[in-house]
């Protein structure tokens, strides 16, 4: 019997189109638009003026306090402007505008495939590289990974756990990076390791990937501490408390952190990315992409430079469909659409799907049947037909006192009903009015 | 037989008589003393709770009315000024006026000047759509016309106008309250000084980008090309971030600004038509064209 979370979860069609597809790279664009708040916290400081130069994986912008990331040019080039621009959210945001000259990069950055096993340097310095690299979540939520690296004083990290699910729908962009850089995402990981100090560190993956899991185990085989663990399918497992509840049977209360219960959570990507950091001072500036979809003429996964416009993927892909209904930032679960492709990818883009008019309609709203399916599957263990309906009467009080902050957002509870109602969107209402409520009280 | 009924009203009247000194004593003892003048300032307010006094009902407006040294920043905005007198008579402290004023939507993003570039499907929500994203049309400040201001309204003073598709207030029905400003989640409702017959001008656009985005986006957009500062005689408009705000404190209505607006941004409502110039100010065709709220 495979290991999984214990609370709730949904099956949805796994779909994953894309999965035997080689990481393809991209031509280079002609403009490009980087954002400066493509992270989780306070968006970086542009530190380049217009008519500057840049090299590839020059700094461009700096952090901003702590929970923020630095930022480095993908491309080389002019800086055109630095002004706002339309990001994946629908607004527009400060962004620096490039010109795209040439490819010329930073001399420091070591670019042959040579694998490169040891690291001579210590913890402190790790975290450096990692902190200087702009190194974010590459799962989705883009959190900055000097901040998950830096324990706080009296909690100890039991294990590391290295998130392979790719639990969405369609993306299979950590599939791919598992079976094709397997060696560099073990040095990756095993950075991790010595920068946290942990021993143990498991890689969790689903068991609809049995190529990565055969493959990462026999590799696995050459480190002290790192295994794999096969786990059984349901959605939501890469979600963090999810993961670390499936891979080491530990609940993470509600409110605190995983570092509570002795765990830290990255993702494949991550892990990946701190390889290059580490071992070929290369910063974060591209990532996996997976472009798929039922009506797509050639799924495909593309290692993509960010600010690269969503258009030119989807060119290369085959171009948009005519009975193009949505075009989802994301997976279809928690991805969210846009509104425009030309919004440039950004270090959280793990996919861009593409879903027909048929596919992406939302049924009619029907009245609550009561059925409590919706509780049944949600992985935090709350109600969300009850939340639904507080939110939608502004009940901030009780929606606080039934953990509406808990919930994670993965979209189980509104795939499951059967009345398609617009849970989500409701209580994810609830949520930012109860978050304001919490923050002035801190004030 | 007789006895007993004698007994039973000898021994409950005793029972209630010990019961009522008790309780009398205890009455005397725990008596929370209440300020006769918050109920008769709680009369003297409209009994409306909206919470556009900025407190949870009209008892707690009293309440805190009767606790202040002076009603300076205590107003009712729906009693209005005489409410707010009467409660100085109560209190016999001085009343502090202020002009009524009415809630106006600072946006004329008609479905004609605005069409829709995407289309949303989600939760039919203000504050959902606008957490998703900027909005279906090509303007991020604008109206997003899922009537959030409507649900609100306590006053019914708000109807979505289905072929705009934007609210309207009722100048009549509006009192004031606040609600729709903090309902907004673009922040379109501002609330302006009442003039006379309710005429109104300001800049009907939110739209802070600079001029040529502004225009791409929606054609009666403020461009903050700044020809209205310049025209205007009472300096009452400023330019910020590429957009114009006329203070209605200064603003005498001469009506120079909307005439010289390239993207007639600048609305006005309540006059009588522009061409005729000559016409009396009491006009009865003010009434006719102050249901005019589009005027694009």
């Amino acid at each position: 019997m495979l290991k999984t979370f214990s609370k709730g979860g949904v099956h949805p069609p796994e779909n994953k189109l894309s999965a035997n597809k080689p990481i393809q790279e991209l031509g280079l664009p002609t403009h490009v638009t980087i954002p400066l708040g493509m992270h989780l916290g306070v968006p970086a400081k542009a530190i380049v003026q217009k008519g500057d130069t840049v090299k590839v994986g020059q700094l461009i912008a700096e952090k901003n306090g702590f929970v923020s990331a630095n930022i480095h040019s993908p491309y080389s080039g002019k800086v055109a402007k630095i002004d706002k621009a339309l990001d994946a959210s629908g607004y527009t945001r400060d962004a620096i505008f490039i010109d795209v000259e040439g490819d010329e990069w930073m001399d420091t950055i070591d670019r042959s495939d040579a694998l490169k096993i040891t690291c001579e340097l210590s913890p402190e310095e790790i975290l450096q590289r990692i902190s200087e690299a702009g190194i974010v979540g590459l799962g989705g939520a883009t959190f900055p990974s000097h901040v998950k690296l830096a324990v706080p004083r009296g909690k100890t990290a039991e294990y590391l756990i290295i998130n392979g699910v790719e639990c969405e729908p369609y993306l299979t962009a950590d599939h791919v990076l598992m079976m094709e850089k397997a060696e560099e995402l073990l040095v990756g990981i095993h950075i991790l390791q010595k920068g946290l100090q942990v021993e143990k560190a498991i890689i969790g993956i689903e068991n609809n990937k049995p190529d990565a899991i055969a493959k990462l185990s026999e590799l696995a085989k050459k480190y002290t501490g790192i295994r794999v663990q096969a786990l059984k399918v349901q959605y939501p497992q890469g979600g963090e408390k999810q993961l670390i509840n499936a891979v080491i049977g530990r609940e993470v209360p509600s409110g605190a952190l995983p570092i509570e219960v002795g765990a830290v959570v990255f993702n494949v990507g991550t892990a990946y990315a701190v390889y290059e950091a580490v071992q070929k001072n290369k910063p974060l500036f591209e990532r996996i992409v997976t472009v798929t979809g039922k009506s797509v003429k050639e799924t495909a996964n593309f290692k993509v430079r960010i600010g690269t416009p969503v258009s030119q993927l989807i060119e290369k892909a085959g171009g948009l469909p005519d009975d193009t209904g949505k075009v989802i930032n994301g997976g279809p679960m928690m991805g969210k659409a846009l509104a425009s492709t030309e919004v440039p990818i950004v270090k959280g883009s793990s996919g861009i799907l593409i879903m027909k008019q048929t596919e992406a309609q939302r049924k009619p709203v029907e009245p609550c049947i009561r059925c409590a399916k919706c509780v049944s599957v949600c992985p935090m263990g709350l109600e969300p037909y009850l939340l639904m309906s507080m939110g939608q009467k502004g009940l901030h009080e009780r929606l606080e006192r039934d953990k509406v902050m808990d919930c994670i957002e993965c979209g189980s509870c509104s795939y499951i009903c059967p009345s398609s109602r617009p849970l989500l969107d409701y209580i994810r209402l609830g949520k930012s009015e109860v978050g304001k409520i919490i923050r002035s009280r801190k004030k | 037989m007789n006895t007993t009924i004698l007994y039973t009203i000898l021994s409950l009247s005793g029972l209630g008589a010990t019961s009522a000194i008790v309780l009398y004593f205890v009455a005397q003892k725990f008596k929370v003393y209440e300020d006769p003048r918050i109920d008769q300032a709680e009369e003297a307010l409209p009994a409306a709770n909206c919470g556009g006094c900025g407190f949870a009902g009209c008892r707690n407006f009293a309440e805190a009315c009767v606790k202040a040294d002076s009603l300076e920043g205590l107003y009712c905005p729906v009693g209005g000024n005489d409410a707010m007198t009467a409660i100085a008579g109560i209190l016999g402290r001085d009343a502090i006026g202020m002009d009524p004023q009415v809630a106006v939507l600072r946006c004329n993003g008609t479905c004609e000047v605005r069409p829709k570039t995407t289309l949303y499907d989600g939760a039919s929500s203000c504050t959902i759509a606008s957490a998703l994203y900027g909005g279906d049309t090509g303007c991020q400040y604008g109206c997003l016309g899922l009537a959030d201001c409507v649900t609100v309204c306590k006053f019914d003073a708000l109807h979505m106008n289905p072929e705009t598709g934007l609210p309207e207030v009722d100048d009549a029905k509006c009192t004031a309250c606040g609600a729709c400003v903090t309902a907004c989640p673009k922040n379109l409702f501002e609330l302006r000084k009442r003039a006379k017959k309710d005429r109104k001008i300001y800049v009907a656009c939110r739209n802070t980008d600079k001029g040529g985005i502004a225009k791409k986006s929606c054609a009666v957009a403020c461009i903050g090309c700044g020809k209205c500062v310049k025209v205007c005689p009472f300096e009452a408009i400023t330019l910020e971030n590429s957009l114009a705000f006329i203070d209605a404190d200064k603003c005498k209505l001469c009506r120079k600004c909307t005439q010289e607006c390239p993207t007639q941004s600048i609305i006005e409502i309540g006059f009588p038509p522009a061409k005729d110039k000559t016409a009396t100010p009491d006009d009865t065709q003010t009434s006719a064209t102050q249901q005019e709220n589009t005027n694009s």
